[in-house]
């Protein structure tokens, strides 16, 4: 699924990664709680959260994650923006709960990331 | 024979700095032209140990070593230490204070998510001394 497919079906406002909205994303795994996204590893994943501070940014970084969807209307600092940004990964928020995001992606074909190590 | 010796000042108490030590090993890993997985890999076994530095033990120092046939990760610190290093390591076992979960971290994973990551773990912890851990993560024969 294409970011921009995704920006679309979550009505999100994209800050960072006007570029990259046809890259396309072949999985997503969505927390809260960064350890748990960790504990996940595979390409081209589109990371869904709640959680708005930078090490969000450094998580999806550190996983290759090529977009971030913050949902529940977070709106991400200047600092996650930029770190974003410096990272090449696109960064959209979105008025959704997590439930509903992940519901509407899911049911548009968007897979689970399974854990690979 | 180390083929490339990095070291880092990691700072305790930092949220935003907090994991720029791997990033950087991350980079130099890539610019090396290491395999993407593997790189991965050894990337979040580090960000997670530079994670616990930060939020446990105030900081603290990463000496990563990148031999031909693999990569060694020091992650020593002069925190409280770990009493219960069997403990520590179970899932989901975790002290981090309720203001570091609000920040996406003290679930109790990040040990265990370390050792999953790579090929050896050792913990040396004295109580009230400090804490280091050593990582080896072998490249792929």
């Amino acid at each position: 699924m294409k970011i921009k497919e995704i920006v679309e079906l979550l009505d999100a406002k994209v800050y960072c990664g006007e570029d990259m909205m046809d890259v396309d994303l072949h999985s997503a795994c969505a927390s809260d709680m960064m350890s748990d996204v960790l504990a996940f590893v595979k390409d081209q994943a589109l990371l869904i959260s709640g959680l708005c501070n930078p090490q969000v940014i450094r998580t999806a970084d550190m996983m290759d994650i090529k977009c971030i969807a913050l949902v529940r209307g977070k709106r991400p600092t200047d600092d996650m923006i930029a770190i974003a940004r410096e990272k090449g990964i696109a960064l959209i928020s979105s008025g959704h709960r997590m439930y509903s995001a992940c519901g509407t992606l899911y049911a548009k074909g968007l897979q689970p990331g399974e854990i690979t190590v | 024979m180390t083929a490339l010796h990095l070291e880092f000042d990691v700072a305790g108490n930092n949220f935003v700095s907090a994991g720029s030590a791997s990033d950087e090993v991350k980079k130099t890993l890539k610019m090396l032209g290491v395999d993407a997985q593997f790189v991965r890999k050894v990337a979040i076994a580090m960000y997670e140990g530079e994670i616990n530095m930060v939020i446990h033990a105030g900081g603290g120092k990463a000496a990563v070593d990148i031999y031909p046939d693999k990569i060694v990760i020091v992650l020593a610190d002069h925190g409280p230490g770990i009493p219960d290093i069997e403990l520590a390591m179970r899932d989901g076992y975790s002290t981090a204070p309720d203001a570091i979960r609000d920040l996406g971290f003290g679930a109790g994973m990040g040990l265990p998510n370390m050792k999953k990551y790579t090929d050896s773990m050792d913990i040396q912890s004295t109580v009230g001394k400090g804490t280091t851990v050593t990582m080896t993560v072998n490249f792929a024969a």
